[in-house]
C-alpha cells in the first residue's frame, strides 16, 4: 500500500539569493547573506542585523493589484513555487488537479502586518483595519494563494510548529501521498517576521547573535564565539510526487525522500533533551529502513546558539554510534543564511538535495575556534567534494518538538 | 470633469489595478472592474482617506458603480 515519494522540483527565496542556482552557488562557496538591517530602524534595538532577501520585487511574480492583499512570507511561497514548478516542469491540469495538494510550513505568519495594523488600531481605530488584515497575516494562506495561483484542488493546510513547520510540512505530506490521498503535494515553508516584534521579542529571550559589527560572522554554529541565532526571512519549496507518477510523465528526480521522524521532548518550551532530537532521527532512520552505517550527510539545525548546537551534535552520536558519528559530514548552512524559522525546513531540503546532485558538502561557516565539545566533522570553512547517497535534515522547534527528513539518491 | 470625480477615478485605478479608460462614470466595480466584495470595503476606505470623510457602513454598501462615488462624496463634501 505504501507508495515511493520523490523529489522533482525545488524552488528558494533566501538570504543568499532569490532563485536555487543563485542560493546553492553562494553556499557552495561559503558566503553569508547576513547584514545590517533595512527593513526597519533598528538602531534602537540589542540586535540590529539579519538575513533579509535583498533585490526582490513581489510583481515579478504577482499582479500588482494583489500584493499588497498579502504579507511578505505569501510573495516568498509565490515566487519560490513558481521556480519549483517550472523546475519540475509540471503543469496542474483538471485531469488530476483534485490529487494535487498544498502544505507550506509557516511558523508565525503575517507579523510585519500585525505590527503594523495593531499600530493603527491604536491609533486611529478599528475602522481603518484594512479588509485584507486576516487574509494577508494568517498562515495557512501561503498555502491557499499557491493553491489558488497553481490550480491545486487536492489537499490544503498548513503545518505549524515553530522552527521545524518546513519539516513537518515535508514529512506529513509525504504520508498523504504514501496513503494514496495525493500523487503531488506542494510542500515546504515559508517566514518574513524581520520587524521590530520579532527582532524585539527574540532579543527578550536573549536567542540572537548581537555581533551587529560584523553581520556576516554572527552566525557562526560550533564556534566557542557563537552567541545566538541570527533571523532571517525566505522560502523553500519542494514539489513531492509519487513515484509512478513521477516517471510516467519523465520527471528528473533529485531524490526519495524515504524517512520521517519526528518526537517530542515533553520538557522545556526553548532548553532542548538529548534524547528528544535522537528519537526523532532513530525513527526517521527507521522508516527509511537505513543502517546508521549509511549516513553520507547531516544537514543539521545548528543554528549557533550555545546550548542548542552541541546537544544536536550529542544527539547526533546517540543516533548514529559513536563510530558512524565520527564519519559522517555534518553542516550548518544557516551559519550562512541566518535562520529562516518556519521556512529553515525547506531551504534546508533544497541544500541537501542540491548537495546530494552535486556531491557536494556545503561547509559550516565562521569556524574560527571550534567549541571543544564540537568533536564531529562539521566540515568546517570550506565545502568538500563527497558522494551523498543518504542525506538526513534536522529541524527542531521551540515547544520542544523534532523532526528529520532522511533523503536518499536515486 | 470636477476635481472630485478625477480624484475617485485616479483611486479606482490605483486601487484596482485596472487602465484609466476602464472607468467610466457607470462602470460597476465588481462587475466592470473585477474588484470582490473586499475590495470595495478597502475602496471607500480609501475614499474616506482621500477626503477626510466617515462613510457609515449602510451608505458604503450603496457605492457600487463610479458615478454613485462621485455623487456620494461630491454631496458629503458640500455637506
Amino acid at each position: 500500500m505504501s507508495h515511493r515519494i520523490v523529489v522533482t522540483g525545488l524552488g528558494t527565496v533566501s538570504p543568499c539569493g532569490n532563485r536555487v542556482d543563485q542560493t546553492w552557488d553562494n553556499i557552495r562557496n561559503g558566503r553569508s547573506g547576513i547584514a545590517t538591517i533595512t527593513k526597519f530602524d533598528a538602531s534602537t534595538y540589542t540586535t540590529q542585523i539579519a538575513g533579509e532577501v535583498k533585490g526582490f520585487d513581489p510583481a515579478d511574480f504577482i499582479d500588482k493589484k494583489e500584493i499588497k492583499k498579502m504579507d511578505v512570507f505569501i510573495h516568498y511561497a509565490l515566487a519560490a513555487t513558481k521556480e519549483a514548478m517550472e523546475d519540475a516542469k509540471l503543469t496542474i491540469s483538471e485531469d488530476f488537479a483534485e490529487e494535487v495538494g498544498v502544505s507550506i510550513g509557516v511558523g508565525i505568519g503575517g507579523l510585519p502586518n500585525i505590527e503594523y495594523y495593531a499600530g493603527v488600531l491604536k491609533e486611529r481605530g478599528p475602522s481603518k483595519i484594512t479588509p485584507f488584515f486576516i487574509p494577508m497575516t494568517i498562515s495557512n494562506m501561503a498555502s491557499g494563494y499557491v493553491s489558488i495561483e497553481f490550480g491545486a484542488k487536492g489537499y490544503n493546510a498548513t503545518t505549524t510548529s515553530a522552527c521545524s513547520s518546513a519539516n513537518h510540512s515535508i514529512g506529513d505530506a509525504a504520508r498523504i501521498i504514501e496513503r494514496g490521498d495525493a500523487k503531488v503535494m506542494i510542500v515546504g515553508g515559508t517566514e518574513s517576521t524581520i520587524c521590530g516584534m520579532a527582532i524585539g521579542g527574540f532579543g527578550a529571550m536573549k536567542a540572537l547573535s548581537r555581533r551587529n559589527d560584523s553581520p556576516e560572522t554572527a552566525s557562526r554554529p560550533y564556534d566557542q564565539g557563537r552567541d545566538g541565532f541570527v533571523l532571517a526571512e525566505g522560502c523553500g519549496i519542494l514539489i513531492l510526487e509519487e513515484y509512478e507518477f513521477a516517471k510516467a510523465r519523465g520527471a528528473k528526480m533529485y531524490g526519495e525522500l524515504v524517512g520521517y521522524g519526528f518526537s517530542s521532548d515533553a520538557y522545556h518550551i526553548t532548553s532542548p533533551t538529548t534524547d528528544g532530537p535522537a528519537r526523532a532521527m532513530k525513527m526517521a532512520l527507521k522508516d527509511a529502513k537505513l543502517d546508521p552505517s549509511e549516513v553520507d550527510y547531516i544537514n543539521a539545525h545548528g543554528t549557533s546558539t550555545p546550548a542548542g548546537d552541541i546537544n544536536e551534535l550529542k544527539a547526533i552520536k546517540l543516533t548514529l554510534g559513536e563510530e558512524n558519528a565520527k564519519k559522517v559530514s555534518i553542516s550548518s548552512s544557516k551559519s550562512m543564511t541566518g535562520h529562516l524559522l518556519g521556512a529553515a525546513g525547506g531551504l534546508e531540503a533544497v541544500i541537501t538535495l542540491k548537495a546530494m546532485q552535486e556531491g557536494i558538502v556545503p561547509p559550516t561557516i565562521n569556524l574560527e575556534s571550534p567549541d571543544p565539545e564540537c568533536d564531529l566533522d562539521v566540515t568546517p570553512n570550506h565545502a568538500k567534494k563527497r558522494e551523498i547517497k543518504v542525506a538526513m535534515s534536522n529541524s527542531f522547534g521551540f515547544g520542544g518538538t523534532n523532526a528529520t527528513l532522511v533523503f536518499r539518491k536515486i | 470633469m470636477s476635481d472630485v470625480a478625477e480624484r475617485v477615478k485616479k483611486i479606482i485605478v490605483d486601487q484596482l489595478g485596472v487602465e484609466e479608460a476602464d472607468v467610466k462614470d457607470d462602470s460597476n466595480f465588481i462587475d466592470d472592474l473585477g474588484a470582490d466584495s473586499l475590495d470595495t470595503v478597502e475602496l471607500v476606505m480609501a475614499f474616506e482617506e482621500e477626503f477626510g470623510l466617515e462613510i457609515p457602513d449602510e451608505e458604503a454598501e450603496k457605492i457600487t458603480t463610479v458615478k454613485i462615488a462621485i455623487e456620494h462624496i461630491q454631496k458629503a463634501l458640500n455637506g
